[in-house]
């Protein structure tokens, strides 16, 4: 590393937090624009969904105990259990496929 | 009320805190094994709170990369929390003061805005402070544990305990997708949009902050052009 390694840090936190911030900060007015308001509307749904599938696939230490974590937490979500007993069915259900998958 | 909020806010932000230790701790280990040292890697954890603007930012520190290029990447990477902060500034009382303002947004994550953005009717921030109070400390922690020994926690725990936060983001869309067909469109076409991304040969080079952006813009835009959302949908139910 040539550079100074805390002025990378203090670009990275600076660029990020504006990113967060200026929004929050400036957007002060009621929108009443339907397609803005419906567009922010969908925003988190889209987001989310990209950011879970396909990704969850490669989180963990094997393919086949992801997809089953990630159809027990399809499962419980769809039951509408809480986020916390989402995660853990979801985190317990990986880690019993891996203990098995080391016995085959 | 601001107390309640809190308390929400905190228990909601368990499983956050849970997947982010799990995450932070890689990072952690591999900001180390770069050449930064333990109090480098935990201050970029703390003063950044994201996690693929970190691993990236991480590559261009090793790299020797200029400063332009680490502060275009954090923009690209982290352009979609643009895109939640403005959703949020809408979601939250418009008399919130400013200094309430500053401080959300300094939680601004995938995580911590998808719960928030589910909250029924208007937000309060003190719901974001709990789900930070969770958050912060375990990304922070995570990331000093797994810089100071690659080896506390066992691979096996580390491994499931990365599926957390998928988890949780499936418990905030999946109820609502139930009752809203448009919402379950939004749902299945941006999981399919994204898995093309991940497979067809030249899609396949896009970076993981622009995929979720191109996704998110593309997916939610038709939506909103297809189907806009009724009146009185668009606060969630006042309660």
């Amino acid at each position: 590393m040539s550079r100074n390694p805390y002025i990378y840090i203090l670009v990275m936190a600076g660029v990020t937090y504006l990113i967060r911030m200026l929004p929050l900060a400036l957007s002060r007015k009621e929108i009443t624009s339907p397609f803005i308001k419906s567009f922010l509307y969908y925003v988190p749904y889209a987001c989310l969904a990209a950011m879970t599938f396909p990704a969850i696939l490669t989180a963990t230490s094997s393919v086949i105990s992801a997809a089953v974590g990630f159809a027990v937490a399809l499962l419980a979500a769809y039951r509408e259990k809480s986020l916390l007993t989402v995660a853990m069915f979801a985190c317990a259900a990986v880690f019993i496929v891996e203990r098995i998958l080391e016995f085959i | 009320m601001n107390l309640e909020s809190f308390k929400k806010g905190l228990r909601d932000g368990v499983p956050i805190g849970l997947g982010y230790f799990a995450v932070s701790f890689a990072f952690g280990m591999m900001a180390v094994s770069g050449g930064l040292t333990v109090w480098q890697a935990v201050l970029i954890s703390l003063t950044n709170l994201t996690s693929a603007g970190q691993f990236a930012g991480l590559d261009i520190m090793i790299m020797g990369g200029t400063y332009w290029e680490m502060a275009l990447t954090q923009l690209v990477i982290n352009l979609r929390y643009c895109l939640m902060s403005f959703s949020l500034a809408q979601k939250l009382e418009r008399n919130t003061p400013w200094g309430h303002r500053l401080v959300v947004a300094f939680g601004v994550t995938d995580e911590i805005f998808g719960i928030s953005a589910s909250q029924e009717g208007r937000l309060n921030p003190y719901y974001n402070y709990g789900a930070m109070c969770m958050g912060i400390p375990g990304w922070t922690l995570g990331t000093l544990l797994g810089a100071v020994s690659g080896n506390i926690l066992p691979a096996f725990i580390i491994s499931a305990l990365s599926v957390a936060i998928y988890g949780m983001f499936l418990a905030v869309i999946i109820p609502p997708a139930k009752k809203n067909r448009a919402v379950l469109g939004v749902v299945i076409s941006a999981m399919t949009v994204s898995t093309l991304f991940a497979c067809l040969p030249v899609l396949k080079k896009v970076s993981s902050g622009f995929v979720i952006i191109i996704t998110t813009v593309l997916v939610a835009g038709t939506a909103a052009v297809l189907c806009p959302v009724p009146k009185e949908e668009e606060q969630g139910i006042e309660s």
